[in-house]
């Protein structure tokens, strides 16, 4: 869905052999790699390589929301900003938000509405950020995917993880996880995110041409491979977390050197700690 | 909320330990944190450098495309950079258009690449008048621990010496590597009261009186300057700052100018 | 005693943490009979209630919450007082320690003055009040401030305090630790930023077995290698 470029062409996307032009079966997911807690500043982040796709997600709060006006006094807003680097894609991408990212912020934003504890943090705000650094199709499926660990890393009360693939159509058939040429030359797309535990369905969308039969089989392919991706997901999360303890000692802060003996140590600061006019 | 405000007793400290040439990190004074470079990072632009400045993180990619070339310039190439302070990196980074400080810090990572003369741009003209290379150097800021400016520059520099011109996509004959000829290496400075550091991390950023950037070239030459907050420098401080850029600035060098 | 390296099992949002005759606890959620992981954490079972733990989150006041804060607004008759949670927190003069005249609150504390206090109240839409006449409250003047996730100031304090007095005794500094993860210590710099990098290993491996070991451990190595032959 990426990057429409209208340009008709005759392309064979299936080979002979019944493979993908990269070498897939049609059911088969490009790797996927993720790695929870990567960035320092957010309460929590993640990244995920999938396929040509890098993309890094953050969470910041509970927070205060600002503006104001927007606070809930009954429950927390779950605000994403899906955003794509001006390198991501071949055509340098102008900065800035276009319709297509303040739509998949949308989407994505309603999805987590769904699973996050929202109402344990009135007036506040959960923010989501996914930032695309390298685009190959799919990047709202991997940056919702890799946003969810994210949100568990941040300690925010969830019912589960959301993972999120789409399934499409090339060559009249029926395909996991389309790349962004078969994106681009393909006959369909459709992006799906489930709450895996329970399979309710958070985000659903379509564009091109499917039957219903179609419909059912790209849904089979994008529920099972949900399944492998919330594997992946609970998997970093442990990584995470299994550091051993000969890793932390090694890298504990270097200290401040002894004092020099000449040192003056500046006016101690007063000693009453209870303000000018004591209790 | 509690970013914009530093305690008094936090800025005390840091002052105590500084007025002893120390920092709460153990670095000396003139000691800039570990600068780590991965270029080729992403595949979709023409030239990429991910620079890590201690635990400050900062993703810079080149796009080249073909443009025309300002009337006053007829035979370069133009340059035209941008950062991009995305909110993932900081709780105090918001969405929408650039502000201030994104322009500033964009604009002097700029002048120290463009008034350097490291790309040659004359190279980049097509021809004279119609057609030149335009070249976007796009950075995006992922983790803010302090001091973008030499994280950026940093970034900027060890990515267009990666850059390879796509000559064959345009029908312009073959790829050419992007024709570097200079180092800059931009090193900033920041001031407590009377104590100068270089290279802030973000605490002491966030509670210094005054800033500097000074951009040396293989020579020790200067070639861009800003100073920055409220606070002000002696002539003195300013000789001395120059001084500690042009010794920093050839120890970090090499680490750009390696591919 | 299992080794120092070793780790507490994590469970996830969504991982099913009890069956039925187990209630739900903090950090967990129940559906159709069965109970679930709500956060990132470490589960405990105890007189059949299942908890979680959590391993990261914000600070979410609580009545009588001793917290560490930083001045960053003031009114005439009121200081707002930043406490690390998404909440804001006024302190009302009436609630500090000295009598303020309308309009003086100033002369008493100004922004990024730091105080020690308590949380007065927490109202069903999280509105929260501070107080100050606690024994233990008041200004903080020297020492530094660190914060640690707000999640892992039981493991700082340790079991009826034994962790934080432990720090306390092998490194002479004075230590506050407020609930909401903000951290006061006060000594030596050298000795501070060993009883810091003690409390960051805590922080690290909140989840692992033998901690206490580990930190004495840390504090010993780290006062040998940098005191010179000093007398520690």
């Amino acid at each position: 869905m990426e990057d429409i470029e209208h340009i008709e062409k005759e392309m064979k996307l299936i080979r002979a052999d019944g493979r993908r032009l990269d070498g897939r079966k049609p059911d088969e997911l490009r790797p996927v790699r993720i790695e929870a807690g990567i960035l320092r500043r957010a309460d929590g982040s993640a990244y995920i390589e999938w396929g040509g796709n890098k993309v890094l997600a953050a969470v910041y709060g509970p927070r205060e929301a600002h503006p104001r006006h927007l606070q809930d006094p009954a429950r927390a807003l779950v605000q994403c900003r899906y955003n794509m680097a001006p390198f991501s894609v071949s055509d340098r991408k102008r900065p800035g938000p276009d319709r297509r990212s303040v739509e998949i912020s949308k989407v994505i934003s309603e999805a987590f509405s769904a699973v996050v504890f929202r109402e344990q943090f009135p007036r506040t705000s959960v923010d989501i950020f996914i930032e695309v650094l390298q685009a190959d199709a799919g990047t709202r499926c991997a940056g919702l995917t890799a946003a969810s660990v994210a949100l568990a890393d941040a300690g925010v009360p969830m019912r589960d993880l959301v993972a999120s693939c789409a399934s499409g159509k090339i060559d009249g058939v029926v395909c996991l996880d389309l790349n962004k040429e078969e994106d681009n030359f393909g006959d369909a797309d459709c992006p799906l995110a489930i709450v895996p535990r329970t399979g309710e369905i958070v985000l659903l969308q379509m564009d091109g041409h499917l039957t219903l039969d179609e419909f059912q089989k790209a849904m089979e392919l994008s529920i099972g491979a949900t399944h492998r991706l919330y594997e992946m997901q609970r998997d970093a999360l442990r990584r995470r977390y299994s550091t051993t303890l000969e890793d932390i000692l090694k890298e504990s802060p270097p200290l401040p050197a002894p004092p020099a003996p000449e040192f003056e140590p500046p006016p101690p600061p007063p000693e009453d700690d209870f303000g000018p006019e004591g209790i | 909320m509690s970013e914009e405000i530093v305690s008094d007793l936090m800025r005390a400290h840091v002052y105590r330990l500084a007025s002893t040439g120390q920092r709460v990190d153990g670095r000396a004074l003139d000691e800039p944190r570990k600068l780590s470079l991965e270029r080729t990072y992403v595949k979709t632009a023409e030239g990429s450098a991910r620079a890590k400045l201690g635990n400050t993180d900062v993703l810079v990619g080149i796009k080249m495309s073909v443009g025309e070339p300002y009337p006053d310039t007829p035979n370069t190439g133009v340059l035209s950079t941008s950062v991009e302070m995305v909110p993932l990196a900081s709780p105090t980074f918001e969405a929408g258009p650039p502000r201030p400080d994104a322009i500033e810090l964009a604009r002097v990572v700029d002048r120290g690449i463009r008034e350097s003369k490291m790309v040659n741009m004359e190279k980049l003209c097509i021809t004279p008048k119609e057609k030149v290379w335009v070249m976007f150097i796009d950075i995006h800021v992922l983790d803010y621990d302090g001091n973008l400016f030499d994280a950026c520059s940093y970034g900027a520099t060890a990515a267009l010496g990666s850059t390879v011109v796509p000559a064959k996509n345009q029908g312009l004959g073959d790829d050419f590597a992007l024709p570097v000829e200079h180092w800059p290496v931009s090193v900033t400075t920041a001031k407590i009261k009377d104590v100068l550091f270089v290279d802030p991390a973000l605490d002491e950023e966030r509670m210094s009186d005054a800033r500097i950037t000074v951009t040396t070239d293989e020579n020790g030459d200067i070639r861009a300057m800003q100073k920055g907050l409220s606070g002000s420098f002696t002539y003195d401080e300013v000789k001395r700052i120059i001084e500690t850029a042009q010794r920093v600035g050839r120890g970090i060098r090499p680490l750009l100018r390696s591919s | 005693m299992e080794s120092s390296g070793s780790l507490r099992p994590i469970v996830i949002p969504g991982e099913a943490v009890g069956g039925p005759g187990l209630k739900p606890g903090p950090g967990t959620y129940s559906e159709g009979g069965q109970v679930f992981a709500a956060q990132l954490g470490i589960r405990n079972e105890h007189d059949g209630l299942v908890s979680v733990t959590p391993l990261n989150g914000r600070y979410i006041p609580q009545r009588g919450d001793a917290v560490i804060g930083e001045v960053v607004d003031l009114g005439p008759s009121h200081w707002l007082v930043d406490i690390n949670s998404p909440y804001p927190a006024p302190l009302h003069a009436t609630e500090s320690p000295w009598r303020v005249e309308f309009g003086d609150t100033s002369r008493y504390l100004k922004v990024g003055d730091v105080i020690m206090g308590h949380v007065l109240s927490v109202d069903e839409i999280k509105r929260v009040q501070l107080t100050m006449q606690e024994r233990e409250a008041r200004r903080l003047n020297g020492g530094i401030v660190m914060e640690i996730s707000p999640t892992k100031v039981p493991r700082v304090i340790g079991k009826q305090g034994s962790m934080i007095s432990l720090i306390t005794e092998l490194t002479g500094c004075r230590i506050y630790v407020g609930q909401n993860g903000r951290i006061w210590l006060d000594g030596e710099d050298r000795d501070t930023a060993v009883a810091a990098s003690a409390i960051r290993l805590i922080e690290e491996r909140a989840q692992s077995y033998g901690l206490t070991e580990a930190v004495r451990e840390l504090i010993e190595r780290e006062r040998r290698s940098t005191t010179g032959g000093r007398p520690a």
